[in-house]
């Protein structure tokens, strides 16, 4: 009698135990750092409002209504984003300013897609030093994607080396002969991109057999188009700024010569470029694209566009869906949301880092079907494919497989 | 002799102010001093760092102070002068290995011989016309930045990353902490030099020439010299202040130093009040604090905002902090007499 009596209380103490055991670890689960409560989690954020970029500025208000979205349907595991975005106006002194004052007076758990190479230079010793994740930055330089000694940085759109490497492919293939002449600006954009280019064509790197570089403050390239037209080349690579994009357009079809013309993503908007350039002379350049185009309408019907424009209705009316600035900051901020769903309890700046480099094929509304996100503990390049795309008509046709732009590839 | 004629008809384009009145009493200077070592002790290393900053801009505003109220020549160009200095004292720590304070000396003088050079040209050319050269050179210096010939030390649109000094001797303060104290000494130091420098021969032959360049190089003052002069210890100190600003940033790039930043400058010079010195500090306060405030009020018109923050403090007082300064010294006088 007594034994038995005994022996429940053993029992009950027992299952008492492991119930607290186990509630223990279910709470010991919950695990928080600066900026990240049972109520909110607070990102930071800084943006050209002002300065020379200000178009950019569109991006920022584009993150900060899809915050609002995602918050009016509840949160991120509950969790309210309270997103804190400044302005720093392209200045990198001001950037740091602006930074110090997100990470130390308003303790957000991590700095998001900030704009800008030269602001994101600025700032990224000071966040590794602070171990403050500086996660999906705005730019195309190749330098993001350095986890060894920059473990608390990562990029989100294709670098400008992997873009390059993606024309290099085409060309081995498509053109295996061809004779390549390059006109590329002269800074970081102009330089990440030619040593893509040349990387990509490996061995073949003699088929390069001129290159032209201009300084963005020079009024006309064109005497450099006349120049690689003497050298009787038949493929014509323009790594150009969207101004002098169209400058070598129109030259080309003025003095007749009718290369296979590649354009860079970056001036392969038709509004910017190619509308001012004249539809005529744009006929057969190709380009590459990761992201659908807001004003094409072949995706009228595309479901993930159709939530994006659903989107921009409720939240963001004043928007201009013809700006690639607005599908970008879609694109980017579902990348933060899905990152953060993955961090379930555990948001540590450490667990944010590990979930942002453990991204498994994600695919945001506004990207190309077929471009994925893929990152791991030693690929911090989250957007690394493209598809070609030729311009027909008015507007750009995409055509061919989705190519990753990997050097490994 | 048409030019000189001109000069002669033109309304002088700074208001004179008598030396006296271009510094702080003794009491209140010490008071200002008290705070500036006390505050930093009980506030966040952000706010540290911020006036850090303050003290920098604060350098390069009395530095333009000196030219414009003191020799009465505009410049729109203090931001070239700015990277100059900011560039010189990063590459010497990167490249050279050297230690950030004997950068800031070199970073000085490289930009004092840079504005004399430049001061050479200038003295043909005055008011409005100087205001446009030193424009000019504002605009190019980013672009010069970026060339292909230098970047193999500037590193180009990249930009140089810069170590941040540690407290020497192992003193127990954070690094910002310490930064703070460097700046301050050196900003008291430059104070103290210009306030004396106002109040010495060569100050009082700027004062002349500001006042009637004819009637200086009558009386003897070497026109040409003190002009220059002018614009080399202009340059000189705001080199300085590019050299600690590169420590303290911990980054160059051509982006930091573009005319914006000149026109900030002028713009603290104007709110603190030409030619008082001590309205350095508060013109630079201005240019750092008052933009984050109308970001605060409304971020897409932030750049409205500012315009209203800064046409009301124009048209209410428009000689600037120290218009403020001089009706609350009245206001003490009265009380001390009741």
């Amino acid at each position: 009698m007594l034994s038995k009596q005994k022996l429940r209380i053993a029992a009950f103490s027992t299952a008492v135990i492991v119930f607290a055991a186990m509630s223990g670890s279910a709470l010991a689960q919950k695990k928080y750092d600066t900026g990240a409560t049972d109520t909110e989690i607070k990102i930071g954020n800084i943006m050209p409002y002002s300065g020379p970029a200000s178009a950019y500025g569109v991006i920022g208000k584009t993150e900060e209504a899809y915050f609002k979205k995602i918050n009016a349907e509840g949160g991120i595991n509950g969790r309210k984003v309270n997103f804190i975005s400044y302005d720093d106006g392209y200045s990198p002194p001001k950037a740091v300013e602006q930074v110090r004052k997100l990470v130390e007076s308003d303790e957000v758990l991590l700095v998001f897609n900030s704009l800008g190479t030269p602001s994101n230079s600025a700032i990224q010793k000071y966040l590794n030093a602070k171990k403050v994740p500086q996660l999906f930055v705005a730019t195309g330089a190749t330098k993001w994607n350095d986890p060894k000694d920059f473990p608390w940085t990562m990029g989100w759109q294709p670098s400008y080396q992997s873009e390059a490497r993606i024309y290099a492919k085409y060309l081995l293939k498509e053109k295996p002969g061809a004779k390549i002449a390059i006109m590329y600006q002269n800074d970081d954009f102009g330089k990440d991109y030619l040593k893509g280019l040349k990387d990509g064509l490996g061995a073949k790197a003699s088929m390069v057999i001129a290159e032209e570089s201009y300084e963005p403050t020079e009024p006309t390239i064109d005497s450099h188009i006349v120049k690689l037209k003497a050298t009787g080349a038949d493929v014509f690579i323009s790594i150009t700024t969207p101004k002098f994009a169209a400058q070598a357009i129109k030259k080309l079809a003025e003095i007749e010569w009718k290369p296979l013309h590649i354009v860079s993503n970056v001036s392969a908007s038709v509004g910017a470029v190619i509308k001012p350039a004249g539809f005529e002379n744009a006929q057969g350049i190709l380009s590459a694209a990761y992201a659908k185009d807001g004003a094409d309408s072949q995706w009228d019907d595309d479901p993930g566009m159709k939530k994006f424009y659903a989107f921009l209705e409720k939240y963001y009316p004043e928007a201009n869906k013809l700006d690639g600035s607005v599908v970008y900051g879609y694109g980017v901020a579902q990348t933060m949301v899905k990152v953060l769903e993955m961090c379930g309890d555990n948001l540590t700046r450490e667990n944010v880092m590990k979930q942002a480099a453990s991204l498994k094929e994600f695919a945001p509304d506004t990207l190309l079907p077929g471009v994925t996100i893929s990152t791991s503990a030693t690929d911090f390049a989250p957007i690394e494919q493209l598809q070609m795309m030729r311009f027909k008509g008015e507007k750009w046709e995409l055509f061919g497989d989705i190519i990753s732009g990997e050097l490994s590839h | 002799m048409s030019a000189v004629q001109e000069v002669v008809t033109e309304a002088p384009a700074v208001e004179a102010v008598p030396k006296r009145a271009m510094t702080l009493g003794y009491g209140t200077s010490l008071v200002m001093l008290a705070l500036l070592i006390a505050v930093p002790l009980v506030v966040k290393n952000f706010i540290v760092f911020q006036l850090t900053m303050l003290l920098i801009y604060g350098l390069a505003v009395l530095a333009l102070n000196i030219l414009t109220g003191g020799s009465g020549q505009f410049s729109l160009g203090q931001s070239a002068f700015y990277a100059v200095g900011a560039y010189t004292s990063a590459i010497l720590m990167e490249h050279v290995g050297m230690n950030y304070a004997l950068t800031l000396p070199i970073a000085g003088i490289i930009c004092f011989g840079f504005g004399f050079l430049f001061g050479q040209p200038a003295l043909r050319l005055s008011g409005v016309y100087l205001a446009l050269a030193t424009f000019a050179l504002a605009t190019a210096m980013p672009q010069l930045l970026k060339l292909g010939y230098f970047e193999h030390w500037t590193g180009g649109v990249q930009g140089l990353v810069v170590t941040k000094p540690d407290a020497p001797f192992g003193l127990p303060i954070s690094q910002d902490m310490w930064l703070y104290y460097f700046t301050l000494v050196v900003t008291i130091a430059i104070y103290i030099f210009s306030v004396n420098l106002l109040k010495s021969r060569s100050g009082r032959a700027f004062m002349a020439i500001r006042d009637n360049e004819i009637a200086a190089s009558a009386m003897g003052v070497d026109v040409a010299l003190y002009k220059t002069l002018a614009f080399g210890v202009s340059a000189g100190i705001t080199g300085v202040a590019g050299g600690l600003g590169a420590i303290a940033v911990q980054f160059v790039a051509p982006d930091g130093y573009t005319i914006t930043l000149a026109i900030s400058l002028f713009l603290g010079m104007v709110v603190g009040g030409v030619g008082w010195l001590p309205g350095s500090i508060v013109g630079s306060a201005f240019i750092i604090f008052v933009p984050n405030i109308a970001e605060g009020i409304s971020k897409g018109l932030s750049g409205a905002v500012f315009g209203v923050l800064l046409f009301l403090v124009i048209f209410l007082v428009p000689h600037g902090a120290r218009q403020v300064a001089i009706v609350a010294q009245q206001l003490i006088g009265k009380l001390k007499k009741n």
